[in-house]
Parts: structure tokens; sequence; C-alpha cells
């Protein structure tokens, strides 16, 4: 024992803008992701192909464009847990408005539009009446699905028209899809929103400290408000793509997949408590995800074992830095 | 003494429940004839023993998404192993699945109190491992009734002064659960967790610990509901009671269980249960399509949550920020 005090450095700038992005959790995850890719590409000779690779990108593009908007209502320590379920809706809705004649635009809007009431629903309960979002949006997670069963029943909606096709099955250019092009500008813009607007530091703020954030002038309620409402319209954008590349819709579509959603968003870095991660994080994550359900189908996994892989990264996404921290402390100690 | 609120609550439930029942019975006096009655209770016993486990974790101010997950592969569980060992005792099998069930509710636990992760997160993800796992071991396979013996299927349909055992299962899932919320120290610190988990630190509390306890509670009965269930339809598959969860959570939070915690009661619970099994059994006797089922326990939890949250006015994310106190 020194009979003096330690010194205490107080670090006068910060570390490299390279340093940290090399230290960055964003970083490490593109180390995964490159190695999967390299791993998959010995595993399966049909891995390295441009169109399978492009069938690929379907497995997460979708959830994906949900996943930016998950990501900042999860920053902002709110969850949505009927995102599957609006899609479900949204579905229908379509479907529905088909069997009245509805041509390719009015579908979208159709689409769209439910998926931003299914928002503003969830919003109204947790804004407005202040009630904890989890609660809410398990209930409307029965309720926005039980609606599609009451008209769908055990029954299906068919016969799309062609020119609805273009958005989950058609092509930009060679191997690019549409909804590849959709996943590029939907990362863009929430990119642009989360990190170079005064709307995203809000979020920010509101995820670390709701009544700090109150108290330095955010409207806190309203704020919240639209991050519901995107997610609810991101819902839309996906129940578009999904049903299009489907070309059907039951009651049962994507089924699950609010899980596979919040799974993308923690693993790409998001504080499941709130208040930090990155749209960059959210993407690679998305890839990863991707990469990783191609190459276990092209090995021929059933579906639903790699529901458990994704269940277990959830955890284990969360759990081993924790681990890790928490071995660290025993081990200083 | 003063009208203490809870009770209140309660009142007004069973007043619904009772609505009900005179609303279904003004057009279809059958339903309420007593032994129709008992069939919707024997229909509700699962729900009743999974909502009484699953309002302990709400108390702890956690929430257990995993139990229909649980229920099904204990159940696929049991029912394997009654087939490999068609000898082997009900009372046995009735204590691998109590066993089954807690281990894997203590998987939930341990996360939650050693790694304290979101318990949002936790039982989401392990409800779809649970999932998984039935499809591994059972290959997709499934069990039915021919392959099940005699004794193993009709230990739930067995009657016992006129009730079915699984009815039994029920009514003593709920005595014991009176005894314990009010009279042990278990069922108290489990309030005083939800209530305040600094508070209870300082009364010497072990806040994780009580919540792994609940963890493991809730997974003991949907264990056991895994097997009464199994035995009941007499089939086992990867999907039974697919989504019961969110019918479970609905039970409760229509049962005036607070989703903040510590707010709740071995009433509220039953009587939530009840009211969604009356309906469940009413829709066909009026004949709405069964399909409703799914919207109607939707549209309860988000009128039940609002309604009480008169009641207890705490902020949401309670259950997404785990209790800060560590111990």
């Amino acid at each position: 024992m020194s009979d003096t005090l330690p010194e205490r450095r107080i670090p006068d700038r910060l570390n490299s803008r390279a340093y940290r992005l090399f230290r960055s959790w964003e970083a490490l995850l593109l180390a995964v992701a490159i190695a999967i890719f390299v791993v998959n590409s010995f595993a399966s000779p049909y891995f390295l192909s441009a169109w399978n690779l492009s069938d690929a990108t379907f497995n997460f593009t979708e959830k994906a464009m949900i996943a930016f908007a998950m990501a900042l209502l999860i920053i902002s320590g709110e969850i949505d847990l009927s995102v599957a379920s609006i899609i479900a809706l949204a579905s229908t809705a379509m479907g529905l408005a088909l069997q009245y004649g509805a041509g390719t635009p009015e579908l979208v809007v159709v689409g769209l539009v439910v998926g931003l009431l299914c928002g503003a629903f969830n919003a109204v309960f947790v804004t407005i009446l202040g009630l904890p979002s989890i609660v809410v949006t398990i209930g409307t997670m029965s309720l926005f699905r039980g609606i599609s069963y009451i008209i769908l029943g055990d029954d299906a909606f068919r016969g799309y028209p062609s020119s609805f096709a273009w958005f989950g099955q058609g092509y930009i250019y060679w191997v690019f899809t549409v909804e590849m092009l959709f996943f590029v500008v939907i990362a863009v813009i929430y990119g642009v929103v989360l990190h170079k607007t005064n709307f995203g530091r809000a979020v920010y703020a509101i995820g670390n400290n709701p009544t700090g954030a109150l108290f330095s002038g955010i409207r806190v309620q309203r704020v919240k408000f639209i991050l519901f409402l995107l997610t609810g319209l991101m819902s839309g954008v996906a129940a578009v793509c999904l049903t299009s590349r489907l070309g059907s819709t039951r009651p049962s579509i994507a089924q699950g997949m609010e899980l596979e959603v919040v799974t993308m968003v923690v693993l790409g870095g998001v504080n499941i408590l709130g208040g930090s991660g990155s749209i960059p994080g959210v993407v690679i994550a998305a890839f990863v995800m991707g990469l990783v359900t191609f190459g276990l189908g092209l090995l021929n996994v059933p579906g639903i074992v790699m529901s458990i892989f994704i269940g277990l990264l959830l955890i284990g996404v969360i759990a081993l830095p924790r681990l890790w921290t928490m071995l660290a402390r025993r081990a200083r100690s | 003494m003063l009208p203490r609120i809870i009770p209140v609550r309660e009142t007004i439930l069973a007043g619904a429940i009772l609505a009900l029942l005179a609303l279904i019975a003004s057009r279809f006096a059958g339903f309420v004839a007593p032994s129709n009655l008992a069939n919707v209770f024997n229909d509700t016993s699962p729900l009743i023993i999974l909502a009484l486990g699953q309002m302990v974790v709400i108390l702890t101010r956690c929430i257990d998404l995993s139990v229909a997950a649980n229920l099904a592969l204990t159940g696929m569980a049991v029912a394997m192993i009654n087939v490999a060992m068609p000898g082997l005792p009900i009372p046995v099998i009735i204590v691998i699945a109590l066993l089954l069930g807690a281990a894997m509710g203590a998987v939930n636990g341990l996360l939650v109190w050693k790694l304290s992760i979101p318990p949002i997160v936790v039982t989401l993800g392990t409800m779809t491992i649970f999932r998984g796992i039935i499809f591994l071991i059972s290959g997709g396979k499934w069990v039915n009734s021919h392959e099940m013996s005699e004794s193993f299927t009709g230990f739930p349909r067995a009657e016992v002064l006129g009730l079915p055992l699984l009815s039994w299962a029920a009514i003593v899932t709920v005595l014991l659960f009176a005894i314990m919320m009010a009279r042990t120290p278990l069922g108290r610190s489990i309030f005083a967790v939800g209530g305040n988990p600094h508070a209870a630190v300082y009364t010497g509390i072990n806040v994780g610990r009580t919540q792994f306890l609940a963890f493991v509670i809730s997974g003991a009965l949907a264990g056991l509901t895994g097997y009464l269930w199994v035995a009941r339809y007499a089939v086992a598959y990867v999907d039974i009671a697919g989504g019961f969860e969110l019918e479970v959570v609905a039970a409760c939070v229509i049962g005036g269980i607070s989703i903040a915690g510590g707010v709740g009661s071995v009433g509220g619970a039953v009587l939530g249960a009840l009211f969604l099994g009356v309906v469940k059994n009413a829709l066909p006797v009026v004949n709405i399509s069964p399909f409703w089922q799914l919207a109607i326990s939707g549209s309860a939890i988000l009128i039940a949550v609002a309604f009480n949250a008169r009641a207890g006015r705490k902020k949401g994310r309670i259950i997404l920020k785990s209790a800060e106190a560590k111990s």
C-alpha cells in the first residue's frame, strides 16, 4: 500500500477515431460476418454464387426494414412486439382490398396506411394513456393477428396482380433486387435521422434519461409517438414486400418475426435497456443473420432448428459481454 | 378496516363474469347448468395453473413468455418417456414433469438473476429454443394416443368426488398459492421485491434470488400442465399450446396483476383465467367462430391494462429495466 493517492488519469483528448472504430462492437460484428462468409464458402460449394447470395438477401431485407425503426424505438427505451402481427393485418387488408378490385398502387397505399394506423394505435396506448409498451404490444400482437384470423379464418387471399410482384420478386439490375434497394435506402434514411439530426439526438436523450430529456425541452411523448408510427410504417413496407414475394396472404404470415427483428437489433449492438446503439451495427447484424440462416439452409438444417440458433444468439449476445465483465471484475478483485 | 382497492377490483371482475354468464344464460340456459359450468372450469384449469405461475413472475417485475413452450417441451418429453417405458407409474411421471419444467424455469431465472438480462429478452429467446428442442427430440413426429399407455391418458380424466383430477389439480394449486402468497416468507418477499426492490434489499430480501424462485415456480407449473395437457388431449407435437403464453399473460393482466410488479392477488389471477375461459367456451355456443378468440384476448389485455393503470399509476419500462437493486 502506498501512502499517496493513486494518480487519477483524466484523459485530455479522445482516442483517435480510427482506434474507436477498431474497438467498437460494429468492428467485431463485421469480423464475425466476414468469418461466417469465409466458413460458409468452404462449407458449401453453392454458397459463392451471385444468384444464390442474391436469394439469400430475402432472409433479412424485410426484417431489417423493421429492425431500423425498432432500433430507434429500443434506443428510446420502448419496444414493439406487435410488428409481425402488423404485417399480418396489413397483408390481410391488402388481400381484402384486392377482393374489391384494388390495383397495385392502391394495394401499396392500403398496406402502408394499415401499418401506420397500427403504429398509431400502439402509440396512443403508450404515449397518451402512459401504459408500458411491453404489455400494450403483447396485447396488440394478439389483437392485430386476431383480426386477420377473424377476416381470413383458415382461408387465404391469392391472385395478386403481376405488377404487384415487382416489390418482392423484381430486380433492379442483374442480381440486385428491389428489396435490396429498399433496404439500402431505408438504412441510409434511418442512419441519417438517428446520427445526424436533432430528432436522433432526442431519441438517445430519451433512452438515457427520459426525465432529463423532458426537462431539456424534448417533447418525449411526441418523439415516442413518432417512433411507434415509424415502426408501424416500416411493418407496412415489410408487409408489402413479403406479400408481394409470397403472392398470398394467410393469417399466420410472418409468425414469430418479432423475435428475429428484436434479435437483429440487439445483435447490432443496441442496448435493450435503451440509450445506445447505431444503425451501421444493425446493418451488419442483418447481414450476419442473413448469412447464417442461408448457410445453415444450404446445409439442410430445418427452419425450427435455426430458430434455436436465433434464440441462443439473442441471449448469447447479451449474456456474453455481461459474463465477460463479471469474470473480469472477479479476476481483478 | 378500510375497504382496500384489491378486493374491489376482484368484485368488479367477479361481477363481470356473472353478468357475462347471465347474458349467455338468457339465450342459452343450458350453458349455466352445473355440469356445463364444471366442464368450463375443467377446460380452464390449465390456464388457471399457468396464470398463477405467471402471476408470481409478474409480481417480481419480470415476465415469462416461455411458459407455453416449456409446457409443450415437458409434454413431449413425458409422452416420449411414457412410450419408451409404459409401466412407469403416473406419480413418477408427474414428478418428472415438475422437475423438467422447474429446470427450464431455472434456466430463465439464472439468466435473469446472475446476468441481469431483461426477462422479456430471456424468455423470448428460451421460448424459441424450447420449441426447437421439441423438434430435435421428436424429429418433428407426433406422439399419438394409441402410443400412450391407458393410465397416462386416463389420469387427468379420472373423477374424484364428481370432478376430474385436472380440475382438482387447479383447485389444489389455487389453495397452495393462497397459503404461499399470504402466509409464507417467500410469498411476502415476492410482493416486497415487486413493490420496491430497494426497500426489499434493505429488509434483507435477495431480489435476484426471489425472481429466480418465481421463474422456477412458473416453470414447474408449466411442466405439470405440460403432462396434464398432453394426457388430456392424448397427443403431443411441436406446436401444442402455441401462443398460449399470450392467453396466460392476458389472464393475469385481466385479473388486475400490475405489470409493473408488486400488485396482484391469487383471486385476481383465478378470476382473470375464468373470465377468458367463460368467453372461450361461450363463443361456439353463441355461434361465433373460434377464430375470434385471439382478437378477444388481445382486446381484453388492452382494456384491462388501461383500466388497471388508474389504480397503480407507474411508468412503463419496468419490465425492460430489471430491478436496479443488486444484492
